[in-house]
């Protein structure tokens, strides 16, 4: 094919991203915008098969391979899964942009600075998201502790690394050094991206974890940007950026979610050493009152007016059906019924939303806190499944809290708040929630799907 | 090459600000489809890893070259059918699907 018409139709094909992710904006045209993206991606990969004195063999085994693994991991993954398939798929990407600049190095070796250059980036930005991306995927599914690791020194180390990385790309690009140097100092680069994405990824617990997967998703773009640089492919370098920008817009929503910068998610180890300073203070807050299911049953029946705030303990006990159901029965009962979700519920952004899509809740019923929190007064009841830090009033009132500042779901000020928990342990922060002593606060203690099944039985038995 | 690596910047900047506008107003809602569908979009590193495999000429090129195709492929093929399959469970009132 004719380069002409192969660089229009990447422009074609851009301009499909582009119109795809305008799309994926509004719920009602999302799912075309996904299919309309879809076809901007196969238009890139037919034009680039036309492309002549390509040899077809490895190719194919390579589509036919990964056609095959993504399409049956992404029809088999279950909804409570997506956190983690996210980042796998997301590490997928960024490998293949450090393999592409590998590849490219052998294949035009010598070549100037401005190929040299993006080569480093791409090997160094796709292997950081690589080694992130499937630590994060360990945290999240848990095959990994969630919590944050650090050690001393941490931050030197980090910065000591990327200086040696740094060092290699300028080897790597100017060419110094003895003959074969280059070859080295792309190893040193590969060998310690590698390492910085392990390294960056430690000290982050599992509920900073969608601002990772978001800041992870944004490399993943850049380093498919850089490759697009190696290669001279301009819809590499259009595609690349619109996801670099928009997982830098996920990241800095999730960061403004918590009142927390990025440094400080990134670096603080946020949760590893906190839990000491809340469980001292507990005394001062008087007994937690737990309620059974059937009184729960009594007030519920009663309320005109509830409010649902799940969390991530409600994609653990796997709860959303339960939830559908119940909210359903309310409904029924004349209740009006919402579902007031947290930026920063679960372990990645939009997490709640997905689930509760899965239970069938329809999405005209989900709520944003700002929305929610100027008409609590009006609410009767406040049901938290399995959410904690972010409906912990502590974040609004106690300036010595870790969490001061965090914008929150205010559900102490609804009239009664019903806490659906396993126990009285704090959440992944470690921090001490005064919500559960509230006057107007009722426990509701146990497993939260065998607990609103409950609801469930005692609505239906009427 | 350096005229071709500032045109290409300056696709590249262009291409970020369009980015920041375009998504500027996500509903929360979507959070999990936008990141699982712009994520699919990020396997177009693919285009780089056809070419690399199929222009490779020794040995390990190839399979390097091959490798990357494969590993876009996923990325590929899975981020858009996950996307498609949570954005097919997004629903509004009477259960209908909207489409």
């Amino acid at each position: 094919m004719n380069g002409i018409y192969i660089n229009l139709a990447y422009i074609f094909a851009s301009i499909l991203f582009v119109i795809g992710i305008k799309m994926l904006s509004s719920p009602t045209t999302a799912r075309k915008g996904n299919l309309v993206s879809a076809v901007g991606m196969l238009m890139a990969v037919v034009t680039t098969l036309l492309k002549s004195g390509l040899g077809y063999q490895w190719i194919v085994i390579g589509l036919v391979t990964g056609t095959v693994i993504g399409a049956v991991t992404a029809y088999r993954v279950a909804m409570t899964a997506m956190p983690e398939m996210v980042a796998l798929l997301n590490g997928f990407g960024g490998i293949a942009s450090l393999l592409v600049g590998w590849a490219e190095f052998r294949r035009i070796g010598g070549a100037g600075w401005g190929t040299l250059i993006p080569i480093f980036l791409a090997v160094l930005i796709g292997g950081v998201t690589f080694t992130g991306s499937m630590l994060a995927y360990g945290k999240l599914s848990e095959k990994l502790s969630s919590k944050p690791w650090l050690f001393p020194g941490q931050g030197a180390l980090n910065a000591a690394l990327m200086l040696i990385a740094l060092a290699a790309g300028v080897m790597m690009v100017t060419g110094i050094g003895p003959d074969g140097a280059s070859t080295w100092a792309l190893w040193t680069a590969i060998g310690l991206s590698l390492v910085l994405g392990v390294l960056a990824v430690v000290p982050i617990g599992g509920g900073d974890m969608p601002v990772v997967i978001s800041l992870l998703n944004s490399y993943s773009g850049l380093a498919a940007c850089a490759a697009g640089f190696i290669i001279s492919n301009t819809v590499l370098i259009v595609a690349g950026a619109l996801v670099g920008a928009s997982g830098l817009i996920l990241t800095g929503i999730m960061c403004k979610a918590m009142n927390r910068s990025l440094f400080n998610v990134l670096f603080s180890g946020f949760g590893a050493g906190s839990a000491g300073n809340g469980s001292a203070e507990a005394g001062e807050h008087g007994e937690a009152k737990p309620i059974s299911a059937d009184d729960a049953y009594y007030v519920l029946e009663a309320a005109r007016n509830v409010l649902f705030v799940p969390g991530y303990g409600m994609a653990v006990a796997q709860a959303q059906h339960a939830v559908r159901e119940l909210a359903n029965l309310l409904i029924e009962n004349g209740a009006e019924v919402r579902f007031a979700i947290h930026p920063v519920a679960g372990r990645m952004p939009g997490h709640m939303n997905v689930l509760l899509a899965e239970a069938n809740v329809d999405y005209d019923l989900l709520v944003e806190p700002h929305a929610v929190n100027p008409t609590m007064e009006t609410i009767d009841v406040c049901l938290v499944i399995g959410a904690n830090d972010v409906v912990n009033p502590a974040a609004r009132d106690d300036k010595n809290s870790l969490i001061y500042g965090m914008p929150i779901i205010e559900v102490d000020r609804a009239r009664s708040v019903f806490v659906l928990k396993r126990s009285m342990r704090s959440g992944f922060a470690g921090i001490e929630n005064p919500l559960f002593y509230k006057e107007n606060t009722r426990m509701l203690f146990g497993d939260a799907k065998e607990s609103i099944a409950r609801l469930v039985e005692q609505f239906k038995e009427d | 090459m350096q005229a071709d690596s500032i045109s290409l910047l300056f696709i590249l900047v262009l291409s970020i600000f369009l980015g920041f506008e375009l998504i500027s107003k996500v509903p929360s809602t979507l959070h999990t489809p936008l990141m699982s569908g712009s994520n699919a979009i990020s396997g177009i590193t693919l285009v780089g890893a056809l070419i690399a495999a199929g222009e490779g000429s020794d040995a390990m090129t190839l399979a390097l070259g091959t490798a990357a195709v494969a590993f876009a492929t996923i990325n590929v093929v899975g981020g858009y059918l996950v996307t498609d399959r949570m954005l097919g469970m997004f629903k509004r009132k009477g259960g209908e699907n909207k489409k």
